[in-house]
Formats: structure tokens, C-alpha cells, sequence
């Protein structure tokens, strides 16, 4: 059974969130918020060093978009897995400015995608939050249900 | 005809003084006209000539009018001149009209004619016999020296006009006369010319009309006037000026022309003009025997004598008299040579005093000058001793008769003694012979005295009476100038119509029928207007009532969606929450999707999914309503199963159907939906369709009053409801791809009332406003369903009879969809279980047909064939030829579905033993012989009573549903779906499986290994293409590898390269048996399944991967069914 989406963050996550949940079983209870960690800690990374490319793109005045679009790519990659549609999206935006070589492009990109990022996160932890009561509330029932197959 | 108007308009201006004067001078030169009477006669003729021309020109000649040919200073004069002219004329004519006495020596003539030409051509006239004989007007003084040069005469005549004295007005006269004449030799003798007489004969119809105008206005007048009027009236000759001023200004007041008819009567002078001319011999007579002799000839005896003994000369005269000149100085020594004292004529006494005394008199205040009377005719000798110069008239008169050396008429007044109404005749009397030329100073001087002859109107008509009371001859010549149309009445004519007071009295009441109209159109225009106000005002109402409702609508509407999407939501997440939970205990039995939910279970949570949903689309239907109103609502052409959706609207509204009990009850009534093709009903006749057919023919049913109805309720006719559609068939060319529907819905109930019908497709209308307090609702569904229906092009109309429910319908066009398409909008189940109940055989016992046919439809479409019954009597008689005769299995009965209604306890224990029989018998049949009640609310213990007993099999609950009515199928028959084996499959074919994980991100490689793990593989993870080639060297332990493709140092292309290198060496040095032992020892070759995980799935790249030696890929947010597809190439295989 599919899970509830959650509202908080409908707009940020897709479907590919619900597969990661229908992934969490017993065997991996916390599947999902280490799945997030990672993503947070590869992001973080990530940003920072997208960060220090636009600025040697600024400062060098010549190019070094290529290693931008490792990190991009890298970017997209584990936003896409997780589900997170709009930063992917940003981040498709923001290679394409990388492939024109498009500076300004470039930094007005890394901004949104900042804070794309930053809400996503916001989002996460609330739902992670959610999601604790509500396996709290689960974990409640759970001795009734034993013998309902 | 401006010109015209303004020319009359100067008419009226004429100083009235001297058109007295004129209107003399005209009589006086009527008495030596005598002489060429003949040659005149002529000329009327040539008059009468020109009217008829002019009749002629008369539209053409108005217009020309205002481009006079003469300067306009002159025609200005010489149009004045003929005015005067005319008027003197007309003022003449009408003296001789009324007045019909003439004396005896002279012939009357009259003349009906045109006044300004007669004006004209008395002028002409003069002209032409200039050259002789002057025709004197004035008599002696009448003579022209000649014709002066036209610049002479200009010049003198322009300073004359500009003098007022009383001593020119003589000569004025006489210049214009001459001005006339040259005028005339220079234009309008010059026949080439004829613009002047057009002109002339025009302005003079304008005036002639006028005057016909005053005429009648003049007499319409004097009726209604005194007595003394009346007798002005009928005093001739020389009071008419002043009547004609009167006729004018009451003309001019008036302002109405009229035409009438003219009579003119020319009466000839003689008379007047002997008499004057008498007068003026006793001037002379006085001026030589009393001044001119010394001691004086003539004394008051004398003098009487005389003039009593030639009164015969003067014929008209009533008397005659002398006054001498007095200056103050010689006041007394007069005053002593006479014995009197002079006298004054009293004004206020004399028209008071019968008497006429002398001694009345009072003396004569000190003045200049006296004129005292000294001789007098015997028939006047009354004013003896009086001093003329104090009467007004007699003063004025004087003194232009001493300046002018001519005779002198008054106008006329009242005479002393007799009160008659006369006119006094003045000459001076000089005392040395003057000569003609004579200025008016030299003549003053010499005056010494004056003789009058006073005319005595009365007696001048009885003369006139007298004479035509002897046989004279009266000539009498009638012109007529008038229109055919009014006939002339000559003498005695009928007193014109009153039509001042007729044309008032029209005035006033169209005046008033105009007021009474207005005031009506008015009284009418308000009424309307407040009409339309009060219709505004209920129209503003209900306008404001809609809005109210609207409001209030919307606001009741988002609360009831929010109250129940809350409970919806919150019970749906309860659900969820449960169900989850046994997922994770099917999850821990390794079970997970083969976990034996509850059918049930599953339906409820789908149900309680569908509702939220619904109620989603129930705000999207508000939204829609105002996306209809706006007309913003696009259609979408989507393909569709009719089937599918009516289970789905089914499923959405059973739950709340149940609440209400309204599906199938004897005692609430049912809904009921169906769906046709529009050419099935085209005509009733012949119908194939067996529930169309059943409706057209409702039979009650006798013995329990219920119809053949689902719920054994009437109900309307539901072939009313598509009557009015206009195309219900679809017309030939759409009759291809496009294929028309007819959707009925069909319910029992209150119905509509027929007032109420007409606005039920209004929005937030609701029939009656206690219907939604009764049964909910907002009264916009069918307001949102008409615009759906009208916007698809298709039609919507109803049925409806109060207390007895009603039928919607509407057709909608839709086109077919591809068979393919419309295959996978099928519900996966359906095509699986329509396999499972291939061929199975049903019976349904159902005492109502339409009923048993809904049933027959669901079941057919499950594929099972199905037979129908009426009772269970037969029934059981059915089913026991049915089990005897039929050998074969699929002709045998695998289910009997009976009505709750037909299943009672007296029928239904000898059914059961027939059953147990047939069970015991036909046990080849491998589930053997079911049987279902359908019913329509059952509570569970209802439900397990049932089942207890053994009777049954299960109930079916209705509506009948599709999936609820496969669920409990398969629960009875024991046939189960194998719904979930895919991702057992998946399961057993990753469990226990080594997986290489390659992939430089972390995330991704934490979500590809949580996905396979899940599958029971044993994941091992690495971050890099060169880690992958160092694990993958064979002989390792990994049974497939997933590589992403963008990695840095080495991408999974390079790395699956080189592992294929490895690989490829391996097993050439196993061929060549260097090494014979690995893993798989078995494996005579050594591949290992590499797929590539890619986020962008493009051929390209594809290719690219199947070329460096790559077996498939998944796309990188990988499902179940990919994987599964993925994978089972590969592990199946081996």
C-alpha cells in the first residue's frame, strides 16, 4: 500500500520519496532518514563546492565548467533519487547556464538552488518528525494486530 | 416673399395723415378721369391681361422677387407709393361697396379688379396723356408743367421725402406721382422689362389679399360694435381711410391673410368734384365782392341768399360758410364791427351738445390768430361768430388750405349741431390774385379768410339713396380674382363664418387635445415607469436572493467540505495507518503483498481513497461551475469505459446510498442509471435492449402494487424525459467515429413540482427551498451538469411527476475510442477475471424483470451467461430439468443469484433440498452448485445468520459492483487471482543473491542498495569504476552488477570494458584450462550480468552501454516492475 504523501512537502518531493519509504522494512528501519543524511551530507559537500566554482568562474575569468558539471551531475543524481523534484530541477537549470557559460545564469542558479535546498531540508525534518509520531502511533497498535495476517 | 411681407410691412407704415390725403386726391382725380373713361376701360382690360399672366408666373415670380431690378431705394419709394395708391383705391372700393348711392348726372361703373395694377395703370395712364392734359388729381393745382427729366426729378423728389411740413405734403404727393411715372416710363413701360410688373402685380396681390383680409375683418368687427359704428360703416367715400386703418391694424393684429372675395365699386366723383369746384368759385366770389370791393358787397344776407340759391351746385354739401382771418390785434375791433365776441368750439361740449347754441359757446381764449365765422349758409349759420382754428380738425385743415391755395378735406369728425358724422372742405381766400407757383409764405400772407363746406355724410347717402331710387343706369363690371373653389357672392353676402372664433375654438381644442394627450402619454409613460421600476425591483430581488444564495452556498460549502474532508482524511490515514501495519506484519512473514488482506478490507480503503478524492472533485466542481460561468471550461477528449466509471460513481456513492436506503428497498426506492446508445430509442417499437423495453411497458403488478421497477415503485415514464430532444439519432455523416449516448437516471421520490420545473437547470434554483433543508443539496449539480451536457454538444431534459419521482436524461456525442486504448482504461482485474468466470452458467431468481436483467448485465460481464426466473417455484423446476438434461459442465449451473426480496422462508427450505440434491448429484461440478442472495442492506448479523444456516453461499449486497460482486465470487468459488506474484518473483529471484553496487554517489548508492536489499540480495557497495573492475575480477562472488554510467575517474562504461576484458581473459585461460576452478565451476563461461543504472535514458546512451558490453539498464530511480523485468532475464535464466 502506498503511503500517504505528505502534504508539508508535496511540492518539493515526488513519488520517488514514496518509493524510498516503501524501501524502509524491518530490516532497515531507518532506511529513509539515512538515505536523507547521506543526501544532506553529499549536498552540503556538494553546494560548497559548486560554490567555490562559481567563484573561481567570477574571479578567474575563464572557465572552469566542467568540474561544475561533475558536481552538478552529482547533484542530480542523488536529488533525483530521493525524489527531489525541484532542486533537480534547479539543477538541470543551472547546468544548462553552465553549458552556455553563462556567469550571471551560473549565480542567480546557485542561489535559487541554496535555497531550494534549504527548504527541502526544512521539509524533511518536519516529515521526519511526522513520520516518528506516526510510527509511534503505529508501534502502539502493533501488538493488536499480530494475528491479523 | 420676404420682400413681399416687408413691402406690406411699410404698407402699415405709411403715415395715416397723408394717406388721407391721398385717398382725396385719388377721389378728386376720379372727376376728371371722366373724360377718358373709355381709353381706362382698355386698360383694365390689358389688367385683366396681366393677372392672368401673372396667375400664370405666380410660383416662378415669388422666388424672383428679392433681386429687384431697381435700386433699392427706389422701389422702396415707388412699392410705398403704390401702397398709398392701392389703399386710397381700396379705401375707395370700399366706401363704394357699402355705400351705393351716386348722383344722378354720372354712371356707376364697378369694377372687380386688381388694385395695384389699376394703380398702374392710372399711372401709366397719366403718362400717356401727359402730353395733353395732365390728369389733374388735385384739380387746378393737379396740373403737371410737363414731364421733368427723371434726374431732376430724383433730385427733387429726395428732399421732399425727407419733409414732414404739412405744406409739402401736397407737392410730395405730387412727386411721387411723378417719381411713379418716370418710373414706369423708364422700367415699366419697357415691355422687354416685365420684371417691375411682376413685381408690382405681386407685391400688389399681397396687399390686395391684406385687404380683402381687413375687409372681412373690418365687417366680422362691426358686427359685434355699436350702433355708431355700424353707421361709420355705411358712410361712404371719406371716413374709409380711417376705417382702413382700422381694417389694417386689426389686419396686422391678426396677421392672417385670407382671400376673399373683392368687390370693388368704382363710383364716379363728378359730384363731389362740382360741388368742390362750386366752393371753390365762392371763394373767389368772397375774395372779390367782400374784400375786393370797399365798402364789402357781400354781407350775412347776401351771402345766405347766395348760397342758399346755389346750393344746387353743390351737391353734396351741407353747408357752406366763411370765416374771416382775425390776427389778435384786430380780435376787437372784428368783435365790435360784428356785435359777438369769438367763440371756441368746445370739444368736450361738442359732441355732448344736441343743441347748438352759440351762446353755449364759451369765448375764445387770447390766441394769434382767430377764424372766426362771419357768413354762413343758412342751413349752418349756427357757428356764426365761432372760431374755427379752435376745432382740431377745422385748424389743421385751415392751415394746409392757406398754404396750399387748394381745396382741403378734413378726415372726417363730428359736426356741430347735427353730431353727423362729416368732413369740412377748406379753401383759402386771398386777397390779391396769387400766381400759381406761389410759395406758401406769400400765400399765408394774403390769406384773409377761409370758406368751408362741411359734407354731411347722412345726407350725402340719402342723396346717393335718392338717386338710385331714380332710374339711372349702373353699369356694373365684376372681375373675378378669387379661386374657383369659393363661389363669389355679390351685395348680399352671407356673413362669413365666424372663423376667428371657429379657428380659436379649433385652436383651443386642439390646444386642448394636445394637453389631454400629453397628460395621458405622461399619466401612461409614469405608469409604465413604474411598472418597469417594481419589475426592476423584484428582478433586483431575486438577483440579490441568487447572490445571497450563492454566498450563502459557497460559505455552506466550504464548511461541509472541510468538516468531512477532515473526517474523510483523518479516517483515511486511520486506515491507511492499520493497513500499513498489516502490510508490516505480511512483511515480516516474508508475505508482503500475498498478505490475505481482506477483500473487503481492500474495497473499504479504495472506497474511503475514492471519497477523498470525490470530495476534491466536488470543490473542483465549484471551481468548475464558475470556470462554466466564465466560460472558461475547455473540454479534454479522453477515453473512457462507461463500465468502469458508472462502477466507480457507484462505489463513491454507495456508501451514502446505503445511508439514506434508498438502492432497492420496497419501501424508499431506488436510482437507477443506465446507459444507451441514442439510436436505440430512436423508435419504441423496436427495441432490442431488454430494460428499454421493459420500462415501455410498466405493469403493476397486482397482488403486492408494486411495478416492474427495481424497487417495485412507479415511476415516470423515462421515454417522456428525451422527448423534446431535437436530434437524438445521430444524423448520417457523424455516424461513423461518433457515436451518440443516452444516459438515463431514473429515481423515486417527491419528484418535482411542475412550477418548479422550469428553473431547476438555474444554479443554487433548488426546486423548493425546504428540499435542501430535507435531503441536502445545493442546487448546483444540475445547473453544472446542463452547462457540461450543452458545452459537449449534447442535449439534457427530464421527467417528472411530483410524488412519484423522475428521469433525467441526456445525450452526450462521443467518438470511439482505438480498441487498444479503450483495452487498457479496463480494469487489469477485468480481463483477468473475466477469464476465471469464463462459461460459468447463473441463474437469477428475480420476481422483477427490469431487476433481473440489471443483474443478468453485471454477470454477463463477467462472463458469465445468464438465466432468468421469475420465481423460485420455477426456479427449482428450472434447475432440476436443467441438472437431469445437462451432461456437459459449462451447461450446468455454477451459481443461483436470488432476489431478497423472492427469498423467503416458505420457498426457500424445499429450494434448498433441491440444491443439497443437485450438490449430491452433480458433483462433477468442482465447486458445485452456489447460491447467493442479493440484497440490498444487510447487517452482519443478518449476514451471519444467513450463513449459518447453510442456506447460502453469500450474500451479494447491491448495488451490484463489480468488484464487490468479483470479490465475493472468488471468496465463494474458491478462485483466487494470482495478483501479487510479480514481486514474489522478485523476491526469489534476489534473495540470497550477491549484488555489486557501483556508484560515486553516496545517496543513489544507499537507495539502489535499500531497493535490492529489500529483495533479500546481499548488497556490496562500491564508490568507483575502479573499485568495481578490481571486485568484478573473476572468479568473484557477485552474481550481477549495477553500474552507474558518470563517475569520475572511471565511468561505468570504461569499467564494464575492462571487466569484460577480465572476464574475457578468464575464460579463454579456463578453455585453455589453466584454471579450472571458481565460483561457478560449472560455468564454462564466465559472464557476469552488468546493468547500467542511467538518470537519462536516451538511445544514444544506450547503445553506447550495450556496446561496452553491458547487458540492460535501469532507469536510475529505479521501480519494482523494472527491476523485476531487469533482473529476471537474467537470474530466471540461470
Amino acid at each position: 500500500m502506498k503511503r500517504a504523501l505528505c502534504p508539508v512537502c508535496s511540492g518539493s518531493i515526488d513519488e520517488q520519496f514514496l518509493q524510498l519509504q516503501q524501501l524502509q522494512d524491518e530490516s532497515s528501519p531507518n532506511f529513509v532518514s539515512e538515505v536523507v543524511n547521506i543526501y544532506f551530507h553529499e549536498s552540503e559537500k556538494l553546494l560548497r563546492n559548486l560554490r567555490e566554482d562559481c567563484l573561481v568562474v567570477v574571479d578567474k575569468e575563464f572557465s572552469d565548467y566542467k568540474k561544475m558539471g561533475i558536481h552538478l551531475n552529482q547533484f542530480m543524481g542523488s536529488s533525483s533519487s530521493i525524489g527531489a523534484q525541484r532542486v533537480r530541477n534547479v539543477c538541470v537549470a543551472f547546468r544548462a547556464a553552465s553549458e552556455q557559460n553563462n556567469r550571471a545564469g551560473c549565480l542567480r542558479a546557485l542561489e535559487l538552488l541554496e535555497y531550494e535546498y534549504c527548504y527541502l531540508k526544512n521539509k524533511l525534518h518536519e516529515l521526519f518528525q511526522i513520520e516518528q509520531q506516526r510510527i509511534l502511533a503505529a508501534g502502539v497498535r502493533y501488538p493488536q494486530q499480530p494475528n491479523n495476517p | 416673399m420676404s420682400s413681399n411681407h416687408k413691402h406690406s410691412g411699410s404698407n402699415g407704415n405709411v403715415c395715416s395723415s397723408y394717406n388721407q390725403k391721398q385717398a382725396k386726391e385719388s377721389l378728386h382725380g376720379r372727376a376728371s378721369v371722366w373724360k377718358w373713361r373709355k381709353t381706362l376701360v382698355l386698360l383694365w382690360l390689358v389688367v385683366v391681361l396681366f393677372v392672368f399672366i401673372w396667375v400664370l408666373n405666380d410660383g416662378k415670380l415669388g422666388r424672383n422677387v428679392e433681386t429687384p431690378l431697381i435700386s433699392q431705394y427706389n422701389t422702396q419709394d415707388v412699392l410705398e407709393n403704390c401702397n398709398v395708391s392701392m389703399e386710397k383705391i381700396a379705401s375707395f372700393a370700399c366706401c363704394s361697396g357699402s355705400g351705393y348711392g351716386m348722383p344722378p348726372s354720372s354712371n356707376i361703373i364697378c369694377g372687380l379688379k386688381m388694385l395695384g395694377s389699376e394703380n398702374q395703370i392710372f399711372h401709366r395712364q397719366c403718362e400717356l396723356v401727359t402730353g395733353e392734359r395732365c390728369p389733374s388729381i388735385e384739380g387746378a393745382n393737379a396740373n403737371y408743367p410737363g414731364l421733368p427729366s427723371s434726374d431732376e426729378m430724383s433730385a427733387s423728389f429726395i428732399p421732399n421725402t425727407t419733409s414732414s411740413s404739412i405744406s409739402s405734403l401736397h407737392s410730395f404727393c405730387k412727386e411721387q406721382n411723378k417719381l411713379q411715372m418716370r418710373e414706369l416710363r423708364s422700367h415699366a413701360t419697357d415691355h422687354c422689362n416685365k420684371g417691375i410688373y411682376i413685381r408690382f402685380a405681386e407685391i400688389c396681390f399681397w396687399i390686395l389679399i391684406g385687404m380683402a383680409i381687413s375687409y372681412n375683418l373690418c365687417r366680422l368687427y362691426d358686427k359685434r360694435r355699436s350702433q355708431k359704428h355700424k353707421m361709420i360703416h355705411q358712410q361712404p367715400l371719406l371716413q374709409q381711410p380711417q376705417l382702413q386703418q382700422q381694417a389694417q391694424s386689426s389686419s396686422r393684429s391678426t396677421g392672417k391673410w385670407r382671400k376673399k372675395l373683392l368687390v370693388v365699386f368704382v363710383v364716379g366723383g363728378d359730384q363731389f368734384n362740382v360741388s368742390m369746384n362750386h366752393v371753390h368759385a365762392l371763394a373767389i366770389l368772397v375774395s372779390t365782392f367782400h374784400h375786393g370791393k370797399q365798402p364789402s358787397a357781400i354781407d350775412q344776407k347776401t351771402f345766405e341768399d347766395y348760397t342758399e340759391r346755389t346750393a344746387f351746385e353743390r351737391p353734396l354739401t351741407s353747408g357752406v360758410a366763411y370765416a374771416l382771418r382775425v390776427r389778435h390785434s384786430e380780435r376787437e375791433h372784428i368783435e365790435k364791427q360784428y356785435g359777438w365776441t369769438i367763440k371756441k368750439m368746445d370739444i368736450d361740449d361738442q359732441t355732448l351738445a344736441q343743441e347748438c347754441n352759440p351762446e353755449n359757446f364759451s369765448t375764445s381764449p387770447v390766441q394769434d390768430e382767430y377764424a372766426p365765422v362771419i357768413f354762413s349758409q343758412k342751413t349752418v349759420s349756427h357757428i356764426v361768430s365761432i372760431d374755427m382754428m379752435s376745432g382740431k380738425e377745422d385748424r389743421e385743415n385751415i392751415l394746409r388750405a392757406r398754404a396750399s391755395g387748394k381745396g382741403v378735406l378734413t378726415s372726417p369728425f363730428k359736426l356741430l349741431k347735427s353730431n353727423h358724422l362729416g368732413v369740412v372742405l377748406t379753401f383759402a381766400v386771398y386777397n390779391t390774385n396769387l400766381p400759381p407757383d406761389a410759395m406758401p409764405d406769400e400765400r399765408i400772407n394774403a390769406t384773409v379768410g377761409y370758406l368751408g363746406a362741411s359734407y354731411d355724410v347722412p345726407s350725402l347717402v340719402e342723396k346717393l339713396l335718392h338717386q338710385l331710387a331714380s332710374k339711372q343706369t349702373i353699369i356694373v363690371n365684376v372681375y373675378d380674382t378669387t379661386s374657383e373653389v369659393s363661389p363669389i357672392k355679390m351685395f348680399k353676402q352671407k356673413p362669413p363664418p365666424p372663423l376667428q372664433a371657429i379657428s380659436a375654438f379649433v385652436g383651443v381644442l386642439v390646444i386642448t387635445l394636445l394637453l389631454g394627450h400629453i397628460f395621458h402619454a405622461a399619466i401612461k409613460q409614469i405608469a409604465k415607469v413604474e411598472h418597469d421600476y417594481r419589475e426592476m425591483m423584484e428582478l433586483k430581488h431575486r438577483a440579490e436572493a441568487a447572490d445571497v444564495a450563492k454566498s450563502q452556498f459557497l460559505a455552506t460549502v466550504s464548511h461541509e467540505i472541510r468538516t468531512p474532508m477532515n473526517g474523510v482524511l483523518g479516517n483515511f490515514r486511520l486506515t491507511l495507518n492499520f493497513l500499513q501495519v498489516v502490510m508490516e506484519v505480511g512483511c515480516m512473514l516474508e508475505m508482503l503483498m500475498d498478505t490475505n488482506l481482506d477483500a473487503c478490507q481492500l474495497d473499504y480503503a479504495q472506497t474511503a481513497h475514492d471519497s477523498g478524492k470525490d470530495l476534491i472533485s466536488l470543490i473542483n466542481k465549484v471551481l468548475d461551475q464558475a470556470k462554466i460561468e466564465s466560460g472558461r471550461l475547455e473540454l479534454e477528449a479522453v477515453p473512457f469505459d462507461p463500465r468502469a466509471v458508472l462502477d466507480k460513481v457507484l462505489s463513491i456513492f454507495s456508501g451514502k446510498s446505503h445511508e439514506k436506503g434508498i438502492e432497492f428497498t420496497h419501501d424508499k426506492g431506488h436510482i437507477f442509471v443506465s446507459v444507451h446508445l441514442a439510436d436505440e430509442v430512436k423508435s419504441p417499437l423496436d427495441v432490442k435492449d431488454e430494460v428499454l423495453r421493459q420500462s415501455l411497458n410498466v405493469v403493476e403488478d397486482d397482488l403486492n402494487a408494486s411495478f416492474n421497477t427495481l424497487s417495485g415503485f412507479r415511476v415516470v415514464n423515462r421515454w417522456k424525459s428525451w422527448e423534446n430532444f431535437k436530434n437524438l439519432g445521430g444524423t448520417a455523416e457523424d455516424s461513423g467515429n461518433k457515436i451518440k449516448l443516452l444516459v438515463t437516471v431514473e429515481d423515486t421520490g417527491t419528484g418535482i413540482p411542475p412550477e418548479a420545473q422550469g428553473r431547476i437547470f438555474t444554479p443554487f434554483m433548488q426546486a423548493d427551498s425546504s428540499t435542501s433543508r430535507k435531503y441536502g443539496g445545493t442546487g448546483i449539480g444540475l445547473s453544472i451538469s446542463k452547462r457540461l451536457v450543452d458545452l459537449m454538444g449534447g442535449e439534457i431534459g427530464f421527467e417528472s411527476e411530483l410524488n412519484t419521482g423522475s428521469t433525467f436524461s441526456f445525450t452526450v456525442p462521443v467518438t470511439k475510442a482505438e480498441a487498444n486504448t479503450s483495452d487498457k482504461m479496463w480494469q487489469p482485474c477485468d480481463t483477468a477475471v473475466s477469464v476465471l468466470f469464463q462459461g460459468l452458467r447463473a441463474l437469477v431468481i428475480d420476481g422483477k424483470r427490469i431487476r433481473a436483467e440489471v443483474t443478468r448485465y453485471h454477470l454477463q460481464r463477467l462472463g458469465i451467461s445468464v438465466d432468468i426466473t421469475s420465481s423460485m417455484e420455477s426456479a427449482c423446476s428450472y434447475l432440476s430439468y436443467n441438472g437431469k438434461t445437462s451432461v456437459l459442465e459449462s451447461e450446468q449451473f455454477a451459481m443461483v443469484l436470488i432476489d431478497q426480496e423472492d427469498w423467503d422462508k416458505d420457498t426457500c427450505f424445499p429450494f434448498h433440498n433441491l440444491i443439497k440434491m443437485m450438490r449430491r448429484d452433480t458433483f462433477r461440478v468442482k465447486s458445485g452448485l452456489k447460491i447467493f442472495v442479493l440484497a440490498t442492506c444487510v447487517t452482519s448479523t443478518d449476514r451471519n445468520k444467513l450463513k449459518l444456516d447453510d442456506l447460502v453461499d453469500d450474500l451479494i449486497t447491491k448495488p451490484l459492483k463489480l468488484s464487490a460482486l468479483i470479490s465475493t465470487l472468488q471468496e465463494a468459488t474458491g478462485k483466487r487471482l494470482e495478483t501479487s506474484n510479480k514481486p514474489s518473483t522478485l523476491r526469489t529471484l534476489l534473495k540470497g543473491k550477491q549484488i555489486l553496487v557501483v556508484d560515486d554517489n553516496m545517496v543513489n548508492r544507499r537507495v539502489a542498495e535499500g531497493a535490492l536489499k529489500k529483495y533479500g540480495a546481499v548488497v556490496t557497495c562500491v564508490e568507483g569504476g575502479k573499485y568495481a573492475v578490481e571486485l568484478l575480477k573473476p572468479p568473484h562472488k557477485f552474481d550481477a552488477c549495477f553500474m552507474d554510467l558518470r563517475m569520475p575517474e572511471m565511468d561505468g562504461i570504461e569499467a564494464t570494458r575492462q571487466i569484460r576484458s577480465l572476464e574475457k581473459t578468464y575464460n579463454e585461460r579456463i578453455r585453455s584450462g589453466e584454471t579450472s576452478f571458481g565460483m561457478n565451476g560449472t560455468l564454462s563461461d564466465w559472464h557476469t550480468p552488468i546493468l547500467a543504472m542511467t538518470a537519462d535514458v536516451m538511445q544514444a546512451t544506450n547503445e553506447a552501454c550495450v556496446k561496452s558490453g553491458m547487458d540492460d539498464y535501469v532507469s536510475k530511480p529505479f521501480g519494482e516492475g523494472q527491476l523485476y523485468s531487469a533482473v529476471a532475464r537474467f537470474f530466471e535464466m540461470g
